[in-house]
């Protein structure tokens, strides 16, 4: 004991170290323990096949596409809005802010009717689009606008700690020496944010991959077409095709822990990226 | 006054070179404006839709949408299984935060990203895991009907796939908090002879009370409004194992969606509130999360 834990005087580390770790293994590591040997007792040939099927194909390619692009959309708008809150004073700024949250704490399935309503044929925004021979609502671009929405405070949230930390003197010395405005923000201020802009990019987008609730409803949910691999789990599972849900959900689970471990490296070089000032 | 918001005026523009001209009051229009029509188009036209919608038919229909029993059931089972997740996560939370940020130990990092977990899984994988553990042809589906003891399309697994979903959230507000806030404290009330319980609540809590009510109320927000692990292990059984979310999913699959966006407008208030609170802790104490 003395050697795994340096001595402390304060007490209840036996107690609090059991509870947390009991509760952790009851409710997170034994189920997700479970799926690994579920899918382990399928043989490599029916795993093969559940994996490779056309339509699971399919639903990686959506669920992996839209995500990526709905990453990058918030990449671009997230920088936008995150500038806009930390360098720009204007009224109802501070409203804006606490609302960024709001993709967060907005159930899932609430998002996922409402984008439906808004952008849907006879919807708010949808009516504008449908003239111009755009449809949202049932197609793959549904699936990227509610990710978009989704992934949203994950860059917001990453950048507006780095854009405070970009010094503003460095820029008015470069501005001082002659620098134009994008020579200041290629050279000063992305390189200061790119380890936060980057992480909030992976958290966007592992948080898109898995995403259900808000995509089903704007989806339409046509198999090869407009079907998310989490859908397809939920269907096999319908179908009480245990296995194949097994095979599916561990394909997801160990592309949620390589996202992960990339999200951590990501962090960790951000850390020293700031220690070394950015270069 | 005026005389010294006038100086830093001046000295605002004398440290910003090319603070006023015109391409910056362009660009910032630019970047304000782009800002807006994202978000009005993204979030503000949705959340709005969530009322106009629920409320179209008047509030006579909105109210009545309350007092069907299928909709009050889920109102009811959804406090309920919040009343249950919420404390047994804060009280997780609270104990592996002074396990964890209290103490040296190896394998710290680990453990916290064991934490995280949850959170980068699959909503619909959260709800698989215990159906592969609990469901019909699950490792212990047998050992269970032989019992009967339904987990799997019952409360039970309702409140596990919960649990799952929202275990971190209490943990990860406490642990950088309390690493942050040091020990000298406790430790001075332990050398002179206070025990460990009257420490945690005497000098503990009170310090780290706004982080707790922050992760106690996100906890809530996503437990209330889980929708795709529940999904997954509810079995959508009307007026018995329906929470609010998968409520609004059966009304609006029955295209009643003046039903379906009136218990939504309940669930989206629940979201603004969950945000006041948390804004109003933000701006009152400077805490913000990371």
């Amino acid at each position: 004991m003395s050697s795994f834990r340096q001595p402390s005087v304060l007490p209840g580390f036996g107690l609090t170290f059991g509870f947390a770790m009991f509760y952790l293994s009851a409710i997170v590591l034994i189920p997700l323990a479970a799926l690994v040997l579920k899918a382990g007792t399928l043989p490599w040939s029916e795993f093969w096949h559940v994996v490779t099927d056309p339509r699971s194909v399919a639903s990686y390619r959506l669920s992996f596409g839209a995500s990526l692009l709905a990453a990058s959309v918030n990449a671009v708008f997230g920088f936008i809005i995150a500038w806009t809150l930390v360098r720009y004073e204007f009224p109802g700024r501070k409203i804006i802010d606490a609302l960024i949250d709001m993709p967060f704490a907005l159930p899932t399935a609430v998002s996922g009717i409402a984008l439906t309503a808004v952008f849907a044929q006879n919807g708010w925004i949808g009516r504008y689009l449908e003239p111009l021979g755009i449809k949202v609502a049932y197609t793959w671009i549904g699936v990227t606008v509610a990710l978009t929405l989704i992934g949203l405070p994950f860059v917001v949230r990453s950048l507006q700690p780095a854009l405070q930390e970009v010094q503003s003197d460095l820029e008015d010395a470069a501005e001082t020496l002659g620098a134009g405005r994008f020579y200041i923000f290629r050279r000063i201020v992305l390189p200061t944010v790119m380890p936060a802009l980057l992480t909030g990019f992976a958290l966007a987008f592992a948080r898109a991959v898995g995403e259900y609730g808000s995509v089903i409803f704007i989806a339409g949910n046509l198999p090869m077409k407009t079907e998310i691999t989490p859908l397809l789990i939920v269907i096999r599972l319908e179908e009480f095709d245990y296995r194949a849900a097994a095979a599916l959900g561990f394909v997801t689970l160990v592309i949620s822990f390589l996202l992960l471990l990339s999200i951590n490296l990501l962090q960790a070089w951000g850390r020293r990226w700031m220690v070394a000032g950015g270069r | 006054m005026a005389g010294s918001t006038h100086i830093a005026h001046l000295e605002d523009r004398a440290t910003r070179p090319g603070h006023d001209t015109l391409v910056s009051t362009l660009l910032r229009w630019t970047f304000i404006g782009l800002s807006l029509t994202f978000l009005a188009a993204l979030l503000f036209a949705p959340l709005a839709t969530v009322f106009a919608t629920a409320l179209e038919r008047g509030a006579a229909t909105y109210l009545r949408s309350f007092v069907d029993p299928d909709a009050a059931a889920a109102i009811r089972l959804t406090l309920t299984m919040a009343a249950t997740v919420v404390p047994l996560n804060t009280l997780f939370g609270i104990a592996a935060a002074w396990a964890l940020a209290k103490f040296e130990f190896r394998g710290k990092s680990f453990i916290i990203t064991l934490i995280d977990l949850p959170i980068a899984v699959s909503p619909v994988v959260s709800g698989l895991v215990f159906v592969l553990l609990f469901g019909l042809q699950g490792w212990f589906g047998n050992w269970l009907q032989d019992r009967d003891i339904s987990i799997i399309f019952a409360l039970p697994g309702i409140v596990l796939a919960t649990m799952f979903v929202t275990f971190p959230y209490v943990a990860r507000e406490l642990i950088p908090l309390m690493q942050q806030l040091g020990n000298d404290e406790e430790e001075a009330a332990i050398t002179l002879g206070a025990g460990g319980w009257l420490t945690f609540f005497r000098v503990t809590l009170p310090k780290i009370r706004w982080g707790l009510v922050y992760g106690v109320i996100l906890c809530n927000a996503r437990a209330m409004g889980e929708f795709g692990a529940v999904s997954v292990v509810s079995g959508h059984i009307r007026g018995l194992t329906n929470t609010m979310p998968l409520h609004v999913e059966i009304l609006y699959n029955e295209y009643n969606f003046v039903g379906a966006f009136a218990v939504a407008s309940l669930l989206t208030l629940l979201a603004v509130v969950t945000l006041v609170v948390k804004t109003l802790i933000e701006w009152r104490t400077g805490y913000r999360r990371r």
